[in-house]
């Protein structure tokens, strides 16, 4: 997408103000899917369109529109002044903390095989192989595999000169078996499902997307036939595919500086972090590392700006499992009066920045996957994420996994289904008793983390090896 | 005629053209010129507009589809260009793709309009009273507004128009220890009074909520559940629970009753009420909505909701747009609402549920938590707020031989979600009285 002309459409009509910023943004997806077989149509999208940011005397406000026309963003213009005024009479901050961003610069996702290296017919092939490889049983009563692509470009423009051009290449893969018997349905995914990464096609291998779906739906056949999880206070095993979501509620979201900040107490939700906390607080065990690291390789949430262009950079944020720093853009790190990251984000043009977790990633420890199974002698390991709730401060969670091995004396034992877990952020990480080493470090995340008013879908990307806790509250199903 | 269709009619002709006569060409435009203004500590987070129109085409031929969406510009010949140009991609696209034996799409042209007549005020001036009816309190929320538009047409001369303006306010008022009173005002008539109401009813809350709350144990509990909390977890049963493709996969969390013959209470009916709700009453393929589809009958699993492609993979009429309900209506009971406390007697009045999700989807076993104002009552008083607490329950025991009450007032709940756009969502629903609500954290 070429935006030079938009740009300078913009200059011809941007009225005197103190400072404004100009995002433009294309996004060009691509999806197939086959499900059951059948090839379904099809999907591309592209979507573009100009995010304004003005300030001016006190006032702050932003319009976003798709006609990227001289008089569409007058148009657009003319309504975010509306709104500056509006603001100026109800302001929630002095708007000279508003970040005013003096690097330019460019970023890129390195991509090793792009997505028009493989034809269209290579592509289905591949899924309808899969999706043939999920058909081992009549139990399997629905399966499906999907890949799609998404390429994000952003031009981001003050009216201070700074210019900022990042593009991001991304790769969603996955495949699902659905098993079923009777009232007994047991659904177990693969090759990437739900999460993705960074880069081309190449991407695929990280998630052993051609290699693992006999797997895949033999375990869901499994699992109709497996004892239900038990009850009890037990060691537990999260694999990264589950330590993803354990990192991302319980601790991204407490440590997003807006919602400390209350800004998110009508919709996402507040924290049980506050601002005194930063610099003492005992977030978890010694064995607890946790950074905020956009330059991960091929992680789904890498980048070298944030979208108040802020320069990312690796930031420690608990050490030791002390609590340094918060997530917070540069606007909410002026307001609280502490130290950030480059994290505030947009989902797309047509919503504002507001502080995201983007990278956020276990520091790996010095534990194989085999010593931490050895040193528990009662527990259970959980793998792949299925279903997660936490309370409006991230304290009380519930989580469930799609598939679950008891441990017994060291040793891994039995598959157990409806596998879940409870327990209150505060304590959990505190429990942390073994982390994996560097070589069991997987990257997942999520490209659909929900927040804000209006409501914004973003991807954010969680790295971590495997991790053991002890003391857990584990159940399964009825 | 508004602007916005005659642009649509103008950018479908260009884009019909060009077709060959055995090529099908389905457009959807969505569209939006929203307002949104967030609040934190009843002082303006951020404030701004959005325009955004997008144009969804669907080319079919020889048993074969592709589709494509586009942002539209806004200028009329790029656009057009655009949208012959993406028909080309997609005609080169569609004869390396096979038959697609479940392909479905209206042939019989219905046409219908709908242009609802702008009855905001100007939304600066709204939003200027809800702030100067906060003032003094803490208050964080949402205003939304603005017109929607949708439209489809084909090159078979269909051609369905809706539009409409509305608003959806939606904030909390704090105070006492992370507790809140949740408040909304939505619809198409925007009635400031209202707002100053409810304002001036959270101020009178806001005393009982700084009272020490009351630390429950886990454990079952009489509960009332607000219109709110219940519209949480419908929204969760919504997901997959009604879908003709979930229902013949055996993949919603309603299995027994399909399965196994499970009954719910018998004064349980639920509908997809498409004739009381905000959507279009038309599907992306063109098919019209029935006024109504009746899911759940006197406690018996009865029909599913079934989109184009579902319908002819079953081999059922179409039914709506999306396999998750747009109106769910729940039928009312003989419970009054000003006899709710009384009739809880001592127990959990919840005004509000959060996050939920399936903790045991086979037995439609739903985790979630209580949020905002939730109270301790006894003796049918309101004597204290309570912690968050998490649930674990199953909806078949809720609206099973645990429920003791419905209430004969329902509420029409807006929904205030603005993923990508705002939503046309909305729900119909009661109150529930339940007996032994399971509580575990």
């Amino acid at each position: 997408m070429h935006f030079q002309r938009a740009f300078e459409q913009f200059l011809s009509v941007v009225p005197q103000v103190e400072f404004w910023s100009l995002r433009l943004v294309g996004e060009d997806t691509e999806t197939l899917r086959v499900r059951a077989g059948v090839v379904e149509p099809p999907a591309r999208s592209l979507d573009q369109g100009a995010h304004i940011t003005l300030v001016d005397r006190g006032g702050l406000a932003y319009a976003a529109t798709s006609d990227l026309t001289r008089d569409g963003l007058r148009a657009a213009c003319e309504q975010a002044l509306r709104w500056l005024a509006c603001s100026r009479r109800h302001p929630l901050f002095d708007t000279d903390l508003f970040p005013r961003p003096r690097q330019s610069g460019e970023y890129a996702t390195p991509v090793e095989i792009p997505w028009a290296h493989w034809p269209l017919e290579e592509k289905l092939d591949r899924l309808h192989h899969i999706d043939r490889a999920l058909a081992i049983h009549d139990c399997i009563v629905d399966r499906q595999a999907r890949m799609t692509r998404r390429h994000v470009q952003t031009h981001l423009h003050t009216s201070d000169g700074v210019e900022i051009e990042q593009h991001q290449h991304i790769l969603m893969p996955g495949y699902a078996a659905v098993a079923n018997r009777g009232a007994q349905t047991q659904v177990r995914t693969g090759g990437g499902w739900n999460s993705g990464g960074q880069g081309g096609l190449e991407v695929l291998e990280r998630f052993r997307f051609h290699d693992d779906a006999a797997r895949v739906a033999h375990e869901a056949l499994t699992l109709l036939d497996a004892p239900e999880c038990p009850e009890a206070v037990a060691s537990l095993v999260l694999m990264p595919s589950q330590m993803m979501l354990q990192i991302h509620e319980s601790i991204g979201h407490p440590l997003e500086l807006d919602r400390i900040l209350g800004d998110e107490r009508n919709y996402a939700g507040g924290s049980f972090v506050s601002t005194d906390m930063f610099g003492h607080y005992r977030y978890g065990s010694e064995l607890l590392n946790v950074t905020f690291d956009p330059a991960f390789p091929g992680e789904l949430a890498a980048y070298g700006y944030d979208d108040e262009g802020t320069p990312a950079e690796r930031t420690w944020l608990i050490r030791d499992g002390i609590l340094e720093r918060p997530l917070g853009g540069a606007l909410s790190s002026a307001r609280a009066g502490l130290p950030g990251v480059a994290n505030a984000r947009a989902c797309a043009w047509n919503r504002p920045a507001v502080d995201r977790m983007a990278n956020l990633n276990v520091e790996p420890g010095e534990s194989s996957l085999e010593d931490l199974i050895a040193s528990v002698g009662y527990g259970v390991l959980m793998d792949t994420n299925r279903s997660w709730s936490i309370d409006d401060r991230r304290n009380k969670f519930q989580f469930g996994c799609e598939w679950g091995r008891m441990i017994r004396d060291g040793e891994l034992r039995e598959v157990v289904r409806n596998p879940c877990y409870r327990g209150i952020s505060a304590e959990f990480w505190r429990n942390l008793a073994g982390v994996g080493t560097a070589d069991t470090v997987e990257a997942w995340g999520t490209p659909s983390c929900g927040k804000a008013e209006p409501n914004q879908m973003i991807h954010v990307g969680h790295a971590s090896p495997p991790c053991l806790f002890h003391d857990v509250e584990v159940f399964g199903g009825d | 005629m508004t602007e916005l269709e005659t642009r649509f009619r103008a950018l479908a002709d260009d884009a019909f053209a060009g077709l060959a006569s055995d090529e099908v060409l389905l457009l959807n435009l969505g569209a939006e010129d929203s307002d949104f203004v967030r609040i934190n500590r009843a002082r303006v987070r951020q404030a701004g507009h959005v325009r955004q129109q997008v144009l969804m085409l669907e080319l079919i031929c020889k048993g074969r589809a592709a589709r494509a969406d586009l942002a539209l510009t806004g200028e009329d010949e790029t656009d057009a260009a655009r949208a012959v140009a993406m028909v080309g991609e997609l005609r080169d696209l569609l004869p390396r793709l096979p038959e697609d034996p479940y392909l479905h799409f209206a042939t019989q042209p219905v046409n219908s309009r709908h242009e609802g007549d702008n009855r905001l005020p100007a939304a600066e001036e709204a939003v200027e009273h809800w702030l100067d009816a906060a003032r003094g309190l803490d208050v964080a929320g949402i205003w939304s507004s603005g017109r929607i538009s949708r439209g489809f047409t084909n090159s078979l001369g269909q051609f369905n128009w809706h539009s409409d303006w509305s608003f959806n306010a939606d904030w909390s008022v704090h105070g006492g220890t992370d507790q809140a009173v949740k408040q909304h005002h939505a619809g198409f008539v925007f009635d400031a009074d209202t707002v100053t109401r409810q304002l001036t009813e959270a101020r009178d809350t806001l005393p009982l909520l700084a009272k020490s709350p009351r630390r429950l144990t886990p454990g079952r509990y009489r509960v009332y559940l607000a219109p709110s909390a219940v519209h949480e977890l419908m929204s969760l049963l919504a997901w997959v629970g009604f879908g003709l493709k979930s229902h013949r996969t055996a993949q919603t969390p309603l299995i027994r009753m399909v399965r196994e013959g499970f009954q719910l209470d018998p004064r349980i009916s639920l509908g997809e009420d498409h004739a009381g709700g905000l959507a279009p009453r038309f599907t992306p393929e063109g098919f019209i909505k029935p006024e109504r589809v009746e899911l759940i009958s006197e406690g018996r699993y009865r029909d599913c909701l079934a989109n184009a492609r579902s319908a002819r993979e079953y081999g059922e009429a179409v039914n709506c747009a999306s396999e998750r309900p747009e109106c769910l209506d729940m039928a009312g009971g003989d419970l009054p609402a000003d006899q709710v406390l009384s009739a809880l007697g001592t127990g959990v009045y919840i005004s509000d549920l959060w996050y939920s999700n399936y903790s045991d989807r086979n037995h439609c076993r739903i985790t979630g938590m209580t949020r905002f104002a939730c109270l301790w009552v006894e003796n049918g008083q309101p004597v204290a707020p309570v912690n968050v607490m998490r649930f674990d329950e199953s909806l078949l025991h809720i609206l099973g031989e645990r429920l003791e009450a419905i209430t004969s007032e329902r509420q029409h709940i807006l929904e205030s979600a603005t993923y990508e756009k705002r939503s046309e969502v909305s729900a119909r629903l009661p109150g529930l009285l339940v007996d032994g609500f399971t509580f575990t954290l």
